[in-house]
């Protein structure tokens, strides 16, 4: 098996570092071996960048892709709009001769030309694909007994021709990954349902994109879960911040915490709220912390 | 609303050719029952596939802008219709004609100065070493020379127009408004 590099995009490093912390811990406790990718940027960003112009975006994404090549390692992505950014761009520069050459030419100018002939993985389809959740459940240290409710988000499975990881109407694998740690993947409406951020719709129409997100969380509220695990740290602050925002704005209380896979992960394999970044500053992730400590299970 | 006011012909053109594809849509609507934005937001994700090559005042319509990009419409399309890939080349011709939001620019002025589009800053730099992490990420954030390289290749593809207040800040302002 290829070695990884961690990519970090904007979000994870410079708003949730305790999502890079947990992912880091998360990757040494599996024994996975994943560098650092040292000089990458932005993926850049697939809603507004590559709306605005595909070639900027694709050079930029061909140069984070040939940090990782040049260390002769597949890409591991944490955030779903890096992977829509840097799997689609990788497969435009293995399978569009033409495009390639394009993109050289920039490359050309910094010193760096781009082979295409690495991979990019998003961490949940990795440790699904790699591990499964079988193998999984054998390193956790501390069964979490929460109801969850699981959200995709959009580009880990979407467009399903470039993702290859089946269907996107009803997809179990995430599921999969958090029964594996002893929680119950919690069913609700418009699971599949987008969290409204994408596409530039948060940076530039913030409250339109809070409707879709109440919408989406007043579903999950009815459920009755724990908290949601994302895949994505755009759609895990549009969830996070995004219930302060709503209150803000219409009154709505949710008060549901919100954490990456990596955290949950982090938390069942014995790591401390504290080192996952989980902040225990926040009331709504105190009282879940709380809620875990009562339900160890011997 | 006005004509877009240069290369109008050729901006059909383009339009033309980059919706080609649509042309196969009998509008079973499809991509509106499933679009998340619609059932909040303007977007009639049906109206914009039908008028896609056809009428230049896409170009300047702020509902182009509505589309999370979630793939739902392009998922579902029983004519297998590149829907959301024809929406962000459209979303193209108009950044390229200078029709851009305001928040966009920033977003483009923030990748151009930071190689980010959220950049680090003080109150996320102590956070990180309160949780034991070095202040700066492994990331452009931490070497001078990562960040010129990403500086200049935005330059080579002539990327700065995106982020520059231009003549057409008219048009933007009417957008959102």
């Amino acid at each position: 098996m290829k070695g990884l590099s961690l990519f970090l995009g904007c979000l994870v490093p410079n708003r949730y570092p305790g999502i890079e912390l947990a992912t880091k811990l998360c990757l040494a406790t599996l024994d996975i071996d994943c560098s650092d990718l040292p000089g990458a940027s932005c993926c850049p960003a697939p809603g507004v960048f590559r709306s605005f112009d595909k070639t900027s975006w694709l050079a930029l994404a061909s140069r984070n892709i040939v940090l990782s090549e040049e260390m002769e390692r597949d890409v591991l992505t944490i955030c779903n709009g890096c992977f829509s950014t840097l799997a689609d761009a990788n497969h435009i520069i293995q399978d569009d001769e033409k495009a390639k050459e394009e993109v050289n030419i920039h490359l050309q100018k910094i010193g760096r030309k781009i082979k295409g002939n690495i991979d990019v993985r998003h961490i949940i389809e990795y440790l699904y694909q790699e591990f499964g959740p079988e193998k999984i459940s054998s390193f956790v240290q501390r069964p979490l007994d929460i109801r969850i409710a699981v959200h995709y988000g959009c580009h880990l499975i979407k467009p399903t021709k470039e993702r290859g990881l089946g269907s996107s109407e009803r997809p179990v694998f995430f599921d999969e990954l958090i029964t594996a740690l002893g929680a119950t993947s919690v069913d609700y409406p418009d699971k599949m349902a987008c969290c409204g951020a994408g596409g530039g719709m948060r940076s530039a129409m913030k409250e339109k994109s809070l409707k879709m997100t109440e919408a989406k969380l007043a579903k999950i509220q009815e459920a009755d879960v724990d908290c949601i695990v994302n895949s994505c740290p755009f759609c895990h602050m549009q969830l996070d911040s995004g219930q302060d925002e709503i209150k803000e704005l219409s009154g709505t209380e949710f008060e549901i915490p919100v954490l990456h896979y990596t955290q949950l992960l982090g938390l069942a394999l014995g790591f401390p709220a504290e080192m996952l970044g989980i902040d225990i500053g926040i009331e709504k992730n105190r009282k879940l912390m709380e809620l875990l400590d009562s339900r160890v299970k011997p | 609303m006005d004509k877009i006011p240069r290369e109008d012909i050729d901006i059909k053109k383009q339009l033309k050719e980059v919706s080609t594809n649509a042309l196969r849509c009998m509008q079973c609507g499809v991509c509106s029952s499933s679009c998340p934005s619609g059932r909040h937001t303007n977007l009639n994700i049906r109206k914009l596939v039908k008028n896609a090559g056809t009428n230049s005042d896409i170009l300047k319509s702020e509902e182009l802008w509505m589309c999370t990009t979630c793939y739902n419409c392009q998922e579902r399309c029983p004519r297998r219709i590149n829907i959301v890939d024809t929406v962000l080349e459209i979303r193209s011709i108009s950044a390229h004609q200078g029709i851009i939001l305001p928040e966009h620019r920033l977003v483009c002025q923030m990748l151009l100065k930071y190689g980010h589009a959220v950049p680090i800053n003080d109150k996320y730099k102590i956070k990180r070493v309160e949780i034991g992490l070095e202040e700066l990420p492994e990331t452009v954030h931490k070497y001078t020379d990562s960040l010129n390289e990403v500086k200049e290749l935005l330059t080579s593809c002539g990327f700065e127009r995106f982020a520059e207040n231009n003549t057409n800040e008219k048009q933007t302002t009417e957008i959102t408004e």
